[in-house]
């Protein structure tokens, strides 16, 4: 609550700051502003920047800081005996002190020392926020005031104000590559625990995936086995029968959209398809598991087959459906991306219009279908909403379309959903997986790019 | 074609030069009706126009051409940019009905066969009037199947060794065997700009057109190979009958036979290559040649 006062108010401070800038500079040259360096605007940010910036670090210095700092003051202050607690206890202890201060239940009697730990905490608590909105909010007007008062006809405050763009935007730029550095370490360093309980070559080469591992001591049959092959092998069969679906009906739909429809059709349908690309996932996965699974097995069943009410044919073929649009814009744009001059050579020695189309566009396109392709396949391997309820549990390692398969993506959902403990070889297992799922979309998309872009190059 | 004439009404009389002024040029045209100065028939034609107007929408782009196009002749069609010449070539082999607005009226014949009748199948007319187009533009194919595609989606050839042949003798007319004979399974778009021009010439030639349409063939070429192109348009000429759309004057004159200067969509004057830039008779051709212009 505190804290978002002082932001408010803080962005009123450099509202002011930036009008007592901008007024400041016209006043130093009497209202001429070709006499400034810069355009009073710039003086206007500038002051505001030296107003909010220095405070805010300070703000998030304070809020990252304050937490530790109280602790440690409380912990100083409780009885000898539970400071010598190991880390862990004393944790314990710290949080039921934190819960008393909020009010929250408490795991344990509430005594004198507790009490008053936690009525230190809170009055420590209270004294950070005060002094921080004061120390704060000082350093705003101070820094606004100093900024405003260093303004000269000369100051060359657009070049500040640049310069302090720049780094917004180059902050902003990290902090995407540092969070997907820091998701990748995670799973890197959460793979490597894994591997140590797990040999490599077993998760990779084993034949048999039964995660489940024995909780206590002395409980039987939860061995835990983890081969993954089971597993790669539902993910390759889904995806392949995904793109059984998906590579025809979407090149074919884009070849037409690209070059038979008119435009009026083109105009109509080109978003009426795309809206398969706005289907929630969870949407399409119900439709798998209670429309589309139902009806291959009703049908298997009246054909004398035998077909899994779970099985990997319902699941890719919805799967299929959902990245029919993928595949079919992606083409769509290669396809426009042909120069006319292709067509028209075709044309004018007497090609028909599928001639041109299967013997000049298709291979000219070719490289940037494949890339298209590559990127689907890559959607298709890590899709989860649709497997995990259509796809069902059971490790089966079969090329059989009409059984039940499970993949990498649903044991991760099965893994770590639920209860778990964090250190198992069960859930970490998970991260095992995520790893193996990560690098391979990670090589095909870059493939796929690497492909689309040396074909642009082609063109252009 | 007698009946041709009384319906076109073409004034074959020579304006006075005087009399139009670059001021009233569009007047001056519009006083003399749809015509054509110069000889707009020859005795041998291999394509006859009549009356042909094209629309894209609702602009115009042709004004009633008439004109013929002389068996084993090359002729040139000059004229500023957008006047048009471009739009008529490729109605002569219905290149433009790949385009959707564009709407063709009037009659071009050819071996007394209206092009634009309903029931004529555009893939026999384009495999007799080829076209090659003013960038190359190879197929992302080998050299071979570069050649050999017209032949196959035809059915030219009987076998492999005849589609051998075809592809031989195209490329060895087009000037080109030389050069490529010991890499054909490279790709056509690996060659040079002016060998890929006489490429797309060998393409056009392998499916046996009589009349072959080049719109601006040498303007994305340096000078050495449109020298080459323009040479191999003149051995072409004995076998097959030529039209060529160009900026360059001079080439219209080293190349071409007759010569037609288009303006603002309509046709001109039309005449012997030597009459039109030695003795022009219309004062707009006067003034595009001597470069007033254009």
């Amino acid at each position: 609550m505190q804290s978002t006062t002082l932001i408010i108010v803080l962005l009123g401070l450099m509202t002011l700051a930036y009008y007592m800038g901008r007024k400041r500079s016209l006043s130093l040259v009497n209202g001429r502003v070709r006499d400034l360096h810069s355009l009073p605007s710039y003086y206007g940010i500038h002051t505001a920047l030296w107003c909010g910036v220095p405070a805010l670090i300070l703000f998030v210095f304070w809020i990252s800081f304050e937490g530790a700092v109280v602790t440690g003051m409380v912990v100083d202050n409780l009885p000898q005996e539970i400071q010598e607690l190991p880390p862990e206890r004393l944790n314990l202890v710290m949080n039921d002190i934190r819960n008393l201060a909020q009010g929250d239940i408490v795991s344990r009697e509430v005594d004198e020392t507790m009490q008053g730990a936690a009525d230190h905490y809170s009055s420590l608590l209270r004294i950070s926020d005060m002094s921080l909105f004061v120390i704060g909010l000082s350093v705003a007007i101070l820094g606004g005031l100093l900024a405003q008062r260093s303004i000269n006809r000369h100051q060359r405050a657009r070049n500040r104000v640049e310069k302090a763009i720049n780094f917004f935007l180059v902050s902003s730029s990290s902090l995407a590559i540092f969070t997907t550095i820091g998701i990748v370490l995670s799973v890197l360093f959460e793979s490597i625990r894994f591997f140590q309980q797990i040999p490599v070559t077993e998760f990779i080469f084993g034949l048999e995936w039964s995660p489940q591992t024995a909780i206590r001591a002395d409980q039987v049959g939860s061995s835990g086995v983890f081969g993954a092959i089971p597993l790669f092998a539902g993910t390759f069969l889904i995806t392949i029968i995904a793109m059984f679906v998906a590579v025809p009906i979407g090149l074919m739909s884009a070849i037409y959209m690209a070059e038979y429809a008119g435009k009026h059709f083109r105009a109509l349908a080109k978003p009426v398809l795309e809206v398969l690309a706005g289907i929630p996932t969870v949407v399409y996965g119900f439709f798998a598991a209670l429309t589309v699974a139902p009806f291959f097995r009703d049908l298997g069943t009246s054909l004398g087959l035998s077909v899994s009410s779970e099985s990997a044919l319902a699941a890719g073929v919805v799967m299929g459906i959902m990245i029919i649009p993928f595949v079919s814009s992606l083409s769509d744009d290669v396809i426009n991306a042909v120069p006319q001059a292709m067509r028209d050579g075709s044309y004018g020695l007497g090609a028909t219009r599928s001639e041109t189309i299967r013997q000049v566009i298709i291979p000219a396109a070719l490289p940037g279908i494949v890339g298209g392709v590559l990127l689907a396949v890559s959607r298709a391997i890590g899709e989860t909403m649709i497997v995990v309820m259509a796809a069902g549990l059971s490790a089966n390692l079969t090329a059989n379309p009409l059984e039940a398969v499970t993949t990498v993506t649903v044991q991760i959902v099965t893994l770590l959903v639920g209860d778990q403990e964090f250190d198992s070889a069960k859930t970490l297992a998970a991260f095992a997986l995520a790893l193996v799922l990560f690098t391979i979309t990670l090589a095909l998309n870059m493939i796929a790019l690497h492909i689309v872009r040396k074909y642009r190059e082609q063109y252009e | 074609m007698e009946e041709f004439v009384n319906e076109s009404g073409v004034v074959t009389k020579p304006l006075n030069p005087e009399a139009a002024t670059e001021v009233d040029m569009q007047a001056s045209y519009e006083q003399h009706g749809s015509g054509t100065v110069g000889e707009i028939y020859v005795d041998d034609p291999r394509m006859t126009c009549r009356n042909v107007n094209v629309y894209y929408g609702e602009k115009q782009a042709i004004f009633d051409v008439n004109l013929d196009i002389g068996k084993n002749q090359v002729i040139s069609m000059i004229g500023p940019s957008g006047c048009g010449k471009s739009t008529f070539l490729r109605c002569l082999n219905r290149m433009n009905d790949t385009i959707d607005v564009c709407r063709v009226t009037g009659q071009i014949k050819m071996d007394d066969q209206d092009i634009y009748d309903g029931g004529l199948d555009v893939v026999p007319l384009r495999a007799s009037v080829g076209m090659v187009f003013q960038k190359p533009n190879p197929f992302p194919k080998s050299i071979y199947d570069n050649i050999a595609y017209g032949p196959r989606i035809h059915g030219l050839s009987d076998n492999a060794k005849h589609l051998d042949e075809i592809v031989e003798s195209s490329l060895t007319r087009a000037g080109l065997w030389e050069e490529v004979k010991d890499r054909m399974d490279q790709p056509g778009t690996g060659l040079s700009g002016g060998q890929q021009q006489r490429l797309c010439i060998a393409r056009a030639i392998a499916v046996s057109p009589e009349v072959i349409l080049m719109d601006e063939p040498c303007s994305a070429l340096d000078p050495i190979a449109t020298a080459k192109i323009e040479e191999l348009i003149d051995e072409l000429r004995e076998n097959y009958t030529i039209a060529i759309v160009t900026h360059s004057m001079q080439q219209a004159a080293r190349v071409s036979q007759r010569t037609a200067y288009f303006h603002l969509g309509k046709l001109i004057e039309v005449g012997e290559t030597d009459q039109i830039f030695t003795n022009p008779r219309h004062k707009l051709t006067e003034d595009y040649i001597t470069g007033r212009f254009g």
